[in-house]
């Protein structure tokens, strides 16, 4: 930050993550392939020379082909960091390149060049109240938090709303649902709630002063999300978020 | 360099095309949104850039004002150190050099800090950003540049990957000396040449 940002800077938030450790190039090798749900993989990875991760990095996987061509793509890490191996959760993308090699083609005992821990600002200490709010794979990153605070005993830093088209579509679902989260569903109903997008209605059990706020998903999800906070009166300086895919402009309008 | 990944063949590859930085693909008519911040809601009357620090005449400019500034426009690619790349890409706006015309740094003033609203900064030699090479941009392919891509203005600096063009742009510090920004302190490379690959720290 400038030495005096000056009244036009806006928030001032957004500073450093400070110590969120970073690891270099590396190899791993495959220990575990499972495919939960459809249209995704879930690799563990035994990372050589490993650097202990804060809950919400992200690894790098590198792919390189016979002729020297490399893919690289970014994947959040669903494991804590007292898990003795680094689980990655890859939504296979049709038109996907490493998403359909990672979901389609690797197997236990195969070498994959990865480079992490990375990012140090979407990452949770494990010590603050937290209020994750993920929508489909978005959730990754906050499975990390919730296992890592299930493994510390501080289950009660956080509160949790997740969205997914459907039960089956949720990644980590009966995890997330016996953390407490509060599962939305926009494609069929769940108990007495209808399906429909997530609501201020459903955050506003959760929001409490002093949280920061992760909100992890698409850019839909992500724009409508945060939305819902500010008018919940969450500062935006405490919300903190990560979203892919295409702009909001491309995506159907509501 | 490792060995081949096993039965990893690669898609994308642009054969040979000189426009595609090492390790990147073409997004094509994508443009992925990725930020770490809520967006803010901005408007042209409540937009204004200011241009201080190590400067001679600390100047700010409203909406109005940075418009009566020689336009100028950049055409060619973009570059996100997520690994897109986005070819052929059209921008309207005023070149920084106007600015700092304006504002006439001081010979010792060798850094820049860009400060968005939202309090994103990242940092810069000011080489990189002088001699026709960053612009403040408010339109693109003609039409107005969208919030979520940084509108209503945004920093351009097209030769470094794109989290060094700051969104929602408010400020333009000159530094005596260098100072990491939002993602530099996270773990990103100080500079961010898509040429050299530099993604993150340690790489050459």
């Amino acid at each position: 930050m400038t030495a005096d940002p000056g009244p036009d800077s806006g928030a001032t938030g957004v500073t450093a993550g400070g110590g969120a450790p970073a690891g270099g190039w590396t190899t791993a090798t495959v220990s575990g392939v499972r495919r939960p749900i459809a249209r995704s993989v879930e690799l563990r990875l035994d990372v050589h020379d490993r650097v202990d991760h804060l809950p919400g990095q992200h690894y790098v996987v590198r792919l390189t082909a016979e002729d020297g061509y490399t893919a690289q793509r970014s994947y959040s890490v669903a494991s804590p960091p007292g898990d003795p191996l680094v689980e990655l959760f890859v939504e296979r993308l049709d038109d996907g390149e490493v998403s359909t090699y990672l979901a389609d083609v690797v197997e236990p005992g195969d070498e994959l060049e990865v480079r992490g821990p990375i990012g140090g600002w979407f990452v949770w200490d494990g010590e603050t109240p937290a209020l994750l709010v993920g929508g489909g794979s978005g959730v990754v990153p906050l499975v990390a938090m919730v296992r890592h605070a299930r493994d510390i005993g501080r289950l009660d830093l956080l509160r949790v709303a997740v969205s997914a088209r459907t039960l089956a579509a949720l990644p980590y679902a009966d995890e997330l649902a016996e953390a407490g989260a509060q599962i939305v569903l926009t494609r069929e109903p769940r108990g007495i709630r209808p399906a429909s997008r997530l609501t201020g209605m459903d955050l506003f059990p959760l929001v409490e002063p002093g949280q920061t706020a992760f909100v992890c998903g698409s850019t839909g999800f992500a724009t409508a999300a945060t939305q819902l906070l500010v008018e919940l009166g969450v500062p935006t300086t405490a919300i903190r978020v990560e979203q892919f895919g295409p702009s909001a402009l491309e995506l159907p309008k509501r | 360099m490792p060995g081949p990944t096993r039965g990893f063949l690669g898609r994308r590859r642009s054969a040979g095309d000189p426009r595609l930085p090492p390790g990147q693909y073409d997004a094509g008519s994508d443009w992925p949104v990725l930020t770490a911040e809520p967006t803010p809601r901005i408007t042209p009357e409540t937009w204004s850039i200011t241009v201080d620090g190590a400067v001679e005449n600390p100047t700010t400019w409203t909406w109005d004002e940075a418009h009566a500034l020689p336009g100028a426009e950049y055409n060619g690619d973009i570059h996100c150190v997520t690994t897109w790349s986005k070819f052929d890409t059209h921008f309207a706006g005023v070149s920084v050099d106007s600015l700092l015309e304006v504002a006439r740094p001081k010979p010792e003033g060798r850094f820049v800090m860009e400060t968005a609203k939202t309090g994103y900064t990242t940092n810069l030699p000011i080489e990189d950003v002088t001699g026709g090479k960053a612009w403040l941009v408010w339109e693109f392919d003609g039409k107005p540049l969208a919030v979520e891509h940084g509108g209503p203005v945004r920093m351009l600096v097209p030769h470094l990957y794109f989290w060094k063009s700051t969104k929602w742009i408010s400020r333009i510090t000159v530094m005596e000396r260098d100072q990491p920004g939002f993602w530099e302190q996270n773990g990103y490379h100080d500079r961010g040449d898509p040429w050299k690959q530099q993604r993150y720290q340690g790489d050459l």
